[in-house]
C-alpha cells in the first residue's frame, strides 16, 4: 500500500483535529473523533482525493477505523494505486 | 402528479438564473401573497414547475435531469425564494430526496424513483422531525423492525414540508443498531397525513403531520448503507437542504431590498421621498451589502459541492447561518420601512418577515449552527 495514501488520509484527519496525536494504526472511532459530520467529510475527502466512488457495501466501520484500513480500501477500489 | 407539459405549453425551461427569474416574475411573484393566504400552492403552478424542469435539474441526463451544477441550482433556488419561500420549500425537500436517491440508492432504487423524481411525476418530502425531536435528530423515536425480509415502520413525523401533497416520503427511523432512511410511498397502507394549518411562515408549503402505523415495507425500502455510515445519508441530505435554505434566504433579502427600493422611491414623508432620508438609505445599503455577502457565501458552498470538496459541509453551515439571520434582520427592517403598510396584505414584506423567521429554524436551528461552527473553529484554530 502506498505510503502517500496513508499520509494524505492522516493529514486530513489531523487537519480536522490538529491537537490530536494520531498515527496510521490508531482507531479514530475509539478516539471519539467520528460523528456523522466528520464521517461524511471523510468519505467525501477519500472519494475526491483518490478519484474513487465508495459503494454502499464498502461503507463499513471496519474500513474506516484507521488510516491503514482506509488506505487498503482505496487500494481495493483503485487497483492501479497499489 | 397529473399531467403537465401539455397543460403548460407556454412554459420555458429553466436552465439558469436568468430563465429562473423570468419564470418567477411571471408565474410566482404576482400570486405569492394569494398562496400565502390560501395556505397552499396550486396544482397549476406545480405543473408549470414540471414543464419548466424545476424539480430536480441537477440529476444526470440519463434519468431525465439536466445535469445542472449546484452553483446554478443555488441561483435558481434563490430566484424561486425571492418570489415565494413556500414554493422554494417544496423544491428544497424534493431536492433533498432526489439527491439522496441518486447518491445513496441502489441501481434498482434509482431506476424506480429517479426518473419520476426528475420529471416531477413523483413529488417527495423529507420526514425527520417528530413531535418530540427537532434539531436533535438522535432523539427520534420512529422505528423499523426487520420482518419477513423487509421492514415494519411505526412512528409520527411532524412539520413535514409538502407532506400534504407529496407522493413519496424519505423517512428516518431507528433500526436495531442505528438510524436508517426508508423510502415510503404515500399510498402505502398505514400511512396517514394530517394537514397542519396556520403556520407562522411558509404558510403555503403544505405542511403536515405524517403517521406510520405498522407500514409494511419491502427490503428495497432502505436507502443507503446501514451501520455507522447510515448517519451520512442524513448528514448529506440535510447539507443539501441547508444549502437550498441558504439560497432561499438570499432570495428573501433580495425581495426585501426590491420591495423597499420601490416603496422608498414613491412614498413621501413631509414632502421628502423616503429614499432621500439617511436612515432609510442606511437600511437599504445594509440590505445590498448583506445580499451580496450571503450570495457569495452560498456560491462558495456550491462551488465546493461541485468540486466534491469535504469542506462544503461547513461552508454550507456558515452560508445558511449568515443568510438566514440576515434575511430575518432585513425582512424586519423592510416592514419597518413600510410602516403600517408593511403590516398588511398590500405589500409582500409581511410575508417576507414571517417566512424569514422560519429560515432561522429549519434544517438546523441557528443555535445548532452556531454550536457546530464554533466546534469546527475550536478543532481547527484554538
Amino acid at each position: 500500500m502506498s505510503g502517500s495514501t496513508k499520509d494524505q488520509i492522516l493529514d486530513f484527519v489531523r487537519s480536522r483535529y490538529p491537537q490530536a496525536e494520531i498515527d496510521e494504526s490508531q482507531d479514530i472511532f475509539a478516539l471519539g473523533f467520528v460523528n456523522s459530520l466528520f464521517a461524511m467529510e471523510l468519505v467525501m475527502f477519500i472519494e475526491k482525493t483518490f478519484a474513487i466512488a465508495i459503494p454502499n457495501d464498502e461503507l463499513k466501520i471496519d474500513n474506516f477505523r484507521t488510516a491503514n484500513t482506509m488506505a487498503e480500501l482505496v487500494g481495493r477500489l483503485s487497483p492501479a494505486r497499489v | 402528479m397529473a399531467i403537465l407539459a401539455e397543460s403548460a405549453p407556454d412554459t420555458l425551461r429553466v436552465t439558469d438564473r436568468k430563465s429562473a427569474r423570468a419564470f418567477v416574475d411571471t408565474h410566482i411573484v404576482p400570486y405569492a401573497d394569494a398562496y400565502d393566504r390560501q395556505g397552499r400552492v396550486p396544482e397549476e403552478l406545480l405543473e408549470r414547475m414540471t414543464a419548466a424542469g424545476l424539480w430536480a435539474p441537477f440529476l444526470p441526463p440519463e434519468v431525465g435531469g439536466a445535469g445542472m451544477d449546484l452553483v446554478t441550482l443555488g441561483e435558481v433556488h434563490e430566484e424561486v425564494g425571492r418570489g415565494c419561500s413556500s414554493v422554494r420549500s417544496l423544491l428544497t425537500v424534493h431536492t433533498m430526496v432526489s439527491w439522496a436517491v441518486q447518491r445513496w440508492g441502489s441501481p434498482a432504487q434509482r431506476e424506480q424513483w429517479a426518473p419520476a423524481l426528475s420529471r416531477g411525476d413523483v413529488l417527495a418530502a423529507f420526514c425527520l422531525s417528530e413531535p418530540g425531536a427537532g434539531s436533535d435528530a438522535s432523539g427520534i423515536s420512529s422505528n423499523v423492525v426487520a420482518k419477513n425480509g423487509g421492514w415494519v415502520l411505526n412512528g409520527v413525523k411532524k412539520w413535514i414540508t409538502n407532506g400534504q401533497r407529496a407522493d413519496l416520503f424519505l423517512v428516518f427511523a431507528r433500526t436495531a443498531t442505528s438510524i436508517g432512511a426508508f423510502l415510503v410511498p404515500r399510498n402505502s397502507p398505514g400511512v396517514d397525513v394530517a394537514p397542519i394549518e396556520d403556520m407562522l411562515g411558509t404558510r403555503a408549503s403544505m405542511i403536515a403531520e405524517v403517521s406510520f402505523r405498522d407500514v409494511v415495507l419491502g427490503p428495497d425500502a432502505l436507502l443507503g448503507p446501514s451501520g455507522f455510515t447510515a448517519g451520512m445519508v442524513l448528514t448529506g441530505t440535510l447539507d443539501l437542504g441547508r444549502y437550498s435554505v441558504a439560497t432561499g434566504s438570499v432570495g428573501i433579502i433580495q425581495a426585501a431590498l426590491e420591495a423597499c427600493a420601490a416603496y422608498a422611491s414613491r412614498r413621501t414623508v413631509g414632502g421628502t421621498l423616503l429614499k432621500e432620508l439617511p436612515l432609510i438609505q442606511a437600511k437599504l445599503s445594509d440590505m445590498v451589502t448583506d445580499a451580496r455577502a450571503a450570495r457569495l457565501l452560498v456560491a462558495e458552498a456550491g462551488r465546493l459541492k461541485d468540486a466534491g470538496e469535504a469542506s462544503t459541509i461547513m461552508a454550507t453551515w456558515v452560508a445558511k447561518y449568515f443568510a438566514s439571520t440576515a434575511a430575518a434582520r432585513h425582512a424586519s427592517e423592510a416592514v419597518q420601512i413600510h410602516g403600517a403598510n408593511g403590516c398588511g396584505h398590500d405589500y409582500p414584506v409581511a410575508r417576507l418577515y414571517r417566512d424569514a423567521k422560519v429560515m432561522e429554524i429549519i434544517e438546523g436551528s441557528n443555535e445548532i449552527q452556531r454550536i457546530t461552527i464554533a466546534g469546527q473553529a475550536e478543532r481547527e484554530i484554538i
